[in-house]
């Protein structure tokens, strides 16, 4: 760093502290028990990531099985952030080539299940789907839909464990108990790196509370100077040992998406 | 007419917006091999119906994109070679369309198909695109159909407009062909009720609306029967023509999404004109206004036994008001299947399910999908379908040797 931009970032943190929104600098899990420690911790990588508005991104996905045969996925996603319940999602499949075409349509709730319709372009058809099925696999791949959905806090309950190294980088330590009936996990234990409170790593433990799956991050990029998100997710099964790799080649945020970009019309036009 | 002006418009768009065009090349070649189980249930000395058929299928789509999008055109030609049957070697253009759309509304103009409705074992609400008939025994394929379709997207639902100019005649398989009556239908005497015959123009009107658990939708249609009835000339005994009446008709579908149930009802009632209910009834084909509904549920198993898969268990019950059992195939019956999908990297899925007549217990069919995927592009498919009837007065008897088992492979690129 050289020293006009120290002087810089120095000015900035003092402004910041001043007007009291450098989380960064306020936060502190001194004196909290385990659980509220857990909480304020997740409650602050939520509040890091309010804002984003909208995403339009573009995705690929590699399917390995044990022997390396691999098996590819490709996919736009559009992202539209909803204040004070969860986000909507448009997603159009490109390959493989006799699914191209279909798109998935996804209204999170924070209060209830989900409401999600999927297209059939060969039928013309929308079809509105049970999204109870959380701990199914996306696409064939070891990411479940409910390792793809927002993170929101009434998701899960929290318990800080530790403060850990990954990679180097100095993290939080957190155990995510699911908090619907119908998750695939009793739980999963997610590492925060303190700086941006972006995951590391998480296991996640199946029904049986063995250890399942394991998902590294990594290769993050700052967008509008404040929305970390990783370009790569790893995800090895560890009972199959199957594994995929999640790619993000294209990424933009605040792209003018409307809620009125949401729903079945949009969906049956989505090409 | 309707793509001399599609031509027109494209090129007024092109010369417009003067931006890049995107263009899109994609589709499927399928080859497909078809062996009967039954010889036919109509040989004659001059006439042997097909025991194996062979089909090559071709299905690609251009899509051109303007404008970022806002301007669309689809073009989706088909074509089948069929090795026995001619009148199964056939072409279509499934879709040439132009489409446009605002925040809250959307236009597409040109030969379009439309899905409405909800439910699996039969699909009675949806009325706008006629059956290739001759392309899919179970109905499920359907011609392109010339229309001008505006959509209202608002808070309250979506209002979808129609205007369906042009008619097109349902297929039918030829003499050397399955899944045809012991008589012939001519398509080529096709005779119609409205004096504008196939250039009838036809109306529809759909609202659909999602609250909560809940998508509704309520139809209305107005011109030119999708169904021909079947007109006997006792001149000529030998040959059925198609005879395509004038139709009202009112639809609803509801479909309710709770946890793991999916609740699924249709229901239409469709009512002619009084002068031909009575023109029918002096040839002794009484016909008359009905109302039939399909309603049930789809319960899915999620990941049962350890798996990853999905069980899902499917259950309909067919109603029709007419009770002549020569005009219906399901006035009174069930339908019970299962669905499972195996979520592996080749999306391996099967359905398979039996319907049964429940006024003729001799009266079922049987019939199995399997898919999976080889390698990245190919699709291959293994389709079974095992109708019965040992009551020769049921419509479904004339099908009852037609048992097949079909491979396909289709090509993706």
């Amino acid at each position: 760093m050289n020293t006009f931009t120290k002087i810089a970032s120095s000015i900035a943190t003092t402004v910041a502290l001043l007007a009291g929104v450098s989380a960064q600098a306020e936060f502190s899990i001194a004196g909290l028990s385990p659980a509220e420690q857990g909480l304020a911790i997740a409650k602050e990588r939520k509040a890091r990531d309010l804002g984003w508005e909208d995403s339009v991104s573009t995705v690929t996905m590699t399917l390995r099985n044990s022997q390396g045969e691999e098996s590819l996925r490709e996919m736009r996603m559009k992202s539209l952030e909803v204040s004070d319940d969860g986000d909507k999602g448009l997603t159009i499949f490109d390959t493989p080539k006799d699914v191209k075409g279909t798109a998935f349509l996804n209204f999170s709730h924070v209060d209830k299940s989900d409401d999600q319709w999927l297209y059939l372009p060969a039928l013309k058809r929308v079809k509105r789907i049970s999204s109870r099925n959380k701990s199914g696999p996306f696409m064939g791949s070891e990411f479940a839909y409910e390792d793809l959905s927002s993170f929101e806090i009434e998701k899960y309950t929290f318990k800080f464990l530790a403060e850990e190294k990954i990679n180097g980088i100095d993290c939080y330590k957190v155990e995510q108990i699911p908090t619907d009936k119908n998750s695939g996990y009793t739980s999963q234990i997610a590492w925060l790196d303190k700086e941006h409170f972006r995951g590391q790593k998480v296991d996640f433990y199946d029904r049986k509370k063995s250890l399942l799956k394991t998902l590294t991050f990594s290769d993050y990029k700052l967008y509008l100077n404040k929305y970390w998100r990783p370009m790569q997710m790893d995800m090895i099964n560890h009972q199959t040992k199957k594994s995929t790799e999640l790619k993000t080649a294209t990424l933009e945020f605040k792209t003018g998406l409307k809620d009125s970009d949401f729903n079945k019309a949009t969906l049956k036009r989505a090409r | 007419m309707i793509k001399k002006s599609l031509l027109t418009v494209s090129a007024l768009l092109l010369a417009q917006v003067g931006q890049a065009v995107e263009f899109e090349a994609s589709g499927y070649v399928g080859f497909e091999w078809r062996e009967y189980l039954e010889q036919g249930q109509f040989n004659t000395d001059s006439v042997t119906q097909a025991d194996r058929q062979y089909g090559v299928v071709l299905e690609p789509e251009l899509v051109w994109s303007l404008a970022e999008g806002e301007h669309t055109i689809v073009f989706k030609p088909f074509a089948r070679v069929d090795s026995a049957d001619p009148q199964r070697t056939h072409g279509d253009i499934r879709e040439l369309s132009w489409l446009t759309y605002g925040d809250d509304w959307e236009l597409i103009a040109g030969i379009s198909k439309v899905y409405w409705g909800v439910t699996e074992s039969q699909h009675l609400v949806d009325i706008v695109n006629q059956t290739d008939f001759v392309e899919s025994p179970d109905g499920e394929e359907k011609l392109g159909q010339p229309m001008v379709k505006l959509s209202l997207i608002r808070d309250w639902g979506t209002i979808d407009g129609f205007v369906l100019p042009g008619f097109r005649e349902r297929t039918f398989s030829g003499e050397d062909g399955r899944f045809r009556p012991a008589f012939v239908i001519e398509e080529e005497d096709a005779q119609y009720e409205a004096g504008e015959e196939d250039a009838h123009v036809d109306y529809a009107l759909r609202w659909s609306h999602t609250i909560e658990d809940y998508d509704v939708g309520l139809s209305w249609f107005n011109g030119t029967s999708r169904d021909p009835l079947l007109k006997y000339d006792p001149l000529m005994p030998m040959i059925l023509s198609p005879y395509y009446a004038q139709i009202n008709q009112f639809g609803v579908d509801v479909q309710a999404t709770i946890d793991s149930w999916l609740w699924k009802f249709e229901a239409i009632y469709r009512s002619y004109n009084d002068s031909l209910i009575d023109e029918f009834d002096q040839l002794g084909q009484p016909i008359e206004d009905y109302s039939a509904a399909t309603g049930g549920f789809e319960y899915t198993y999620y990941a049962p036994f350890d798996t990853s898969w999905d069980i899902g268990i499917l259950t309909e019950y067919q109603y029709d008001s007419r009770e002549d059992k020569r005009l219906v195939i399901a006035q009174n019956d069930v339908f019970m299947g299962s669905r499972i999908a195996f979520n592996d990297a080749a999306s391996s899925e099967i359905l398979f399910g039996f319907t049964q007549d429940l006024d003729s217990s001799g009266t079922q069919s049987v019939f199995m999908e399997l898919s999976t995927r080889l390698g990245s592009a190919v699709k291959f498919n293994i389709d079974v379908f095992l109708p019965m009837s040992t009551d020769s007065s049921n419509i479904s008897s004339q099908f009852k040797q037609d048992d097949y088992i079909q491979l396909g492979f289709n090509y993706y690129y």
